[in-house]
């Protein structure tokens, strides 16, 4: 792994100069990487991580489990796909266990996410069955805890 | 009544810390930024600290074993056998200590006879001398050089030799340098150990923070060594758990009893949840000792570099979390660096001399504060390193 990117994964906004200080590199070396990487597709793009109770918009988000029947040719991948290409979802993912799909739903209102779920998601031919959870509260979004903990309390100056 | 004849003349006779000092006039500035801080500025591990909660739940809140939990001791085997490579038995050769601090008090305690000398590289760690000589030894320090990367050499060694040496203590990866010993000096110093028949305290305690792919060795690891070395470590640094106070010492049978005698009078035990934990950090704390590595070398890389590109000249180290500028070329004592610097720019470091004499014309700077608070403080360093030259 490129040693840029934990550093990026860590903070996506450090400088190149920064970026090349931590990593003993020349900056044209680390602006060099960062464009393989995105070429690459390896970084897909950087993202504000927000806490969804402090922004002023309402926003309701869902868990949608989704059974489904495996297409001839297709497996689940195309099924999959189709269902990821709708800009409401913001995650899609293949699971084991009980049911096939984890399908992550953003809406303005309960309403518009019953809507999709109703009306799009259920009307998919294929699609078996669907359970829908709404998320009442958040505790920690993309690795970070929402209630920020203090550093540890240290004495100004120690051996 | 006048209590300071009362007071016994070795103790008398200790100066006072220079961190102390410092430590007193930080402490009543505000908004500093502080380099000076020798222990992780990351939380003890949340399973750790869980693991601590859940002793206390269970209602481990008895003595243990004076050697410490059995579980920890064989906990202790395992790892040292696996990271460094040399087998102790957890029955009879390893003691759970309040801290490595404890542990080098024990040895010492355990070993000196008055006027016997320990020999210790300096600058090092606070305590070394103070410790030796409240076993009533005589301590005796070998200079480092910045020119050696403050490695131990054993032709310096050799120089401080006489018929009374009895102890080498050794501390590398190196509180206040960075600076890592190679296996080929390692091995001239454990020759000369047998030579003169020196028993060696190597605290490693900074061990699993070295970088570059360095592979850290211990002296106890050499052919022969492992009867003559007490193997000192703890889970402070590593595993950020300084405030638990948990340490261990390995050694052979005969000197880890004499240690014991010491510690079962002195201290009866270490403390019992902080065990729990330390137990808990042995088999899942890798992963967590592993992130916090990465950071402290990114931090390393940045502050080596910020520091040397504002003329402030300093090796790149290879393991703990300190840097060890050389300030000399500013005109300034180290103790006029520290102050004007904090004073002007609300930025804290350790004068050198706290680590010993030879520490002059030198800093210490932690990087064992976040990388934000970093930045601004390179930042601010190298403005006043340009405004004292002009």
């Amino acid at each position: 792994m490129d040693k840029i990117l934990p550093l990026l994964r860590n903070d996506a906004r450090a400088s190149i100069a920064d970026l090349a200080k931590q990593a003993s590199l020349s900056e044209a070396e680390v602006v060099r990487r960062i464009k393989v990487l995105e070429d690459d597709g390896v970084i897909l793009g950087y993202h504000a991580i927000v806490d969804p109770q402090k922004v002023a918009r309402e926003c309701v988000a869902a868990l949608i489990e989704v059974k489904l029947t495996p297409e001839r040719e297709g497996g689940f991948d195309r099924m999959a796909e189709r269902i990821a290409r709708f800009p409401e979802v913001q995650g899609c993912y293949l699971m084991s266990g009980g049911y096939d799909l984890l399908v992550i739903v953003e809406g303005r209102t309960l309403h518009e996410v019953a809507g999709f779920v109703s009306e799009k998601l259920s009307t998919i031919k294929g699609v078996v069955g669907t359970a829908t959870h709404f998320r009442l509260k958040a505790y920690k979004e993309n690795g970070v805890a929402l209630k920020r903990e203090q550093g540890p309390q240290r004495l100004a100056v120690a051996p | 009544m006048t209590l300071n004849k009362h007071i016994a003349t070795h103790v008398r006779d200790i100066p006072r810390s220079g961190i102390r000092d410092f430590f007193e006039i930080v402490q009543s500035m505000k908004d500093v930024i502080s380099l000076g801080i020798g222990e992780p500025d990351f939380h003890t591990p949340w399973r750790i600290r869980e693991a601590a909660i859940y002793s206390l739940e269970r209602g481990h809140t008895g003595y243990t074993s004076n050697l410490g939990l059995p579980k920890l001791r064989e906990g202790i085997a395992g790892y040292v056998a696996k990271n460094f490579g040399i087998q102790y038995d957890p029955k009879t050769e390893i003691i759970v200590t309040v801290g490595v601090s404890e542990a080098i008090d024990l040895a010492l305690r355990a070993l000196v006879n008055p006027g016997d000398e320990v020999l210790y590289h300096e600058p090092c760690y606070v305590s070394y001398s103070p410790s030796v000589v409240l076993a009533h030894g005589k301590p005796v320090a070998v200079p480092t050089l910045a020119a050696d990367n403050f490695r131990l050499t054993a032709q310096e060694l050799a120089k401080k030799i006489t018929p009374q040496s009895k102890v080498l203590m050794m501390n590398f990866p190196c509180n206040p340098t960075g600076a890592t010993q190679s296996l080929e000096e390692l091995g001239k110093i454990a020759k000369l150990c047998e030579q003169h028949d020196l028993v060696v305290l190597t605290d490693e305690i900074y061990s699993e923070l070295t970088y570059d792919g360095a592979e850290h060795t211990s002296i106890a690891s050499l052919p022969g060594m492992r009867d003559r070395c007490v193997f000192l470590h703890g889970f402070s640094k590593a595993f950020a758990m300084t405030g638990f106070r948990i340490g261990y010492a390995c050694a052979p049978p005969i000197l880890t009893e004499a240690m014991m005698k010491v510690h079962q009078y002195a201290i009866l035990c270490a403390n019992t949840m902080a065990q729990d934990a330390a137990i808990e950090a042995l088999e899942s704390g890798a992963n967590d000792v592993a992130a916090m590595r990465k950071q402290y070398e990114a931090r390393r890389n940045f502050i080596v570099t910020s520091l040397n590109d504002m003329g402030l000249p300093c090796f790149r180290p290879h393991g703990a979390f300190y840097v060890f500028p050389d300030i000399r070329g500013t005109g300034l004592s180290s103790r006029e660096f520290s102050l004007r610097l904090l004073e002007t720019k609300q930025v804290a470091c350790v004068p050198g001399p706290a680590f010993g004499p030879g520490g002059e014309g030198h800093i210490r700077c932690s990087y064992a504060t976040g990388l934000d608070q970093i930045k601004v403080a390179m930042k601010r360093m190298a403005e006043f390193v340009a405004e004292v030259r002009k």
